[in-house]
């Protein structure tokens, strides 16, 4: 079932990528599908991220503490590995006091 | 097959292929603590070639979602996907075949993407595939290591990796959020219902996976409505 699940979503993914760049070549003038588009990683990665980051660890304290300090190295405009290690260690660091 | 333009590629991809291994790392952790196996990990990564799609992917395996399910979630979430094909299809060389063209599009990431159109001059095969190819090594190979790994990690250490993903996500979205007040007004309202469906009783009943497209389609839908991109990038707000 799990490889049903996989090749479902490479399937979709492929063709996404695959009938633009073979059969329609023509650029998208709709304005509003535009901006549709324009937003959504932004739109899908947050609703990943909250709530869900919340329970990733072994205490909602500790996963407050990753995202805030996420928040707050993203904002100062850090790259992805350095926002992502930080989020980590502040995890840890919450975990260390609390548990 | 131009080996000057595939080594030139190769060269691009080398960076793009670093920060691949340290993403797919904290992925491979998921997919053991979502009860996956490191080769089922791995053929999804060497598959997909996304980080948002897989990861709303194994939230919908997980959960135990239908494969509808899971097909609309891969649609709507690697949707922008066809927009980078639209735009490389019109970098392309004319010498780039139908045949290549379909090689191509198999791993056309946003990053890869990025690098390719920001080359200024027309693209050929032998540039694309020496791009292409040590990220998808990266990418694949970070998810068995980070999967391999995760057995071995003390506790602690595995609950702290578990935020990893969920910081690059955030790392993505919060410097333009700062730039945008559009892109925040979006993001926020994304927060928002994927709270309410959450942690409102009545809601419950919704999966993860639909969760995930209800937020992004309402929110991106409004955003689209009151602050429309003007071009590629740049909002009214």
């Amino acid at each position: 079932m799990i490889y049903l699940y996989i090749l479902v979503m490479a399937a979709v993914t492929y063709l996404i990528r695959a009938v633009p760049l073979t059969v329609f070549q023509k650029k998208i003038e709709n304005r509003y599908i535009r901006s549709f588009l324009y937003y959504v990683p932004y739109t899908c990665l947050t609703a990943m991220t909250v709530p869900g980051i919340f329970y990733a660890t072994r205490s909602p304290v500790s996963a407050a503490a990753g995202a805030l300090a996420a928040a707050g190295l993203a904002f100062r405009g850090k790259g992805l590995v350095t926002v992502a290690a930080g989020a980590c260690a502040a995890v840890f660091v919450a975990e260390r006091i609390l548990i | 097959m131009n080996k000057q333009e595939f080594r030139c590629g190769l060269k691009d991809g080398a960076p793009i292929a670093a920060g691949y291994l340290s993403v797919s790392f904290s992925f491979g952790i998921m997919v053991l603590g979502g009860g996956l196996s490191i080769f089922q990990g791995a053929l999804m990564s060497l598959t997909n070639m996304t980080s948002a799609g897989q990861f709303a992917g194994l939230q919908v395996i997980i959960a135990g979602g239908t494969l509808l399910e899971m097909a609309v979630t891969q649609f709507i979430i690697n949707l922008r996907y066809a927009l980078m094909s639209l735009s490389l299809s019109q970098k392309l060389s004319d010498a780039v075949t139908f045949r290549e063209r379909l090689v191509i599009a198999f791993a056309n990431t946003d990053e890869i993407f990025a690098v390719a159109v920001g080359r200024g001059k027309s693209l050929t095969f032998s540039y694309m595939l020496g791009l292409q190819l040590l990220p998808v090594l990266g990418w694949t190979s970070g998810t068995v290591l980070g999967a391999a790994a995760s057995g071995l990690m003390p506790p602690a250490l595995g609950s702290a990796l578990n935020v990893a993903l969920y910081g690059m996500f955030i790392a993505v979205v919060a410097p333009n959020a700062r730039k945008s007040r559009a892109v925040l007004f979006a993001a926020a309202l994304a927060a928002a219902i994927s709270c309410m469906i959450y942690y409102v009783p009545a809601l419950s009943g919704i999966s993860s996976g639909t969760a995930i497209i209800l937020s992004t389609v309402a929110a991106s839908a409004a955003a689209a409505f009151l602050f429309p991109v003007r071009e590629e990038g740049e909002t009214e707000a």
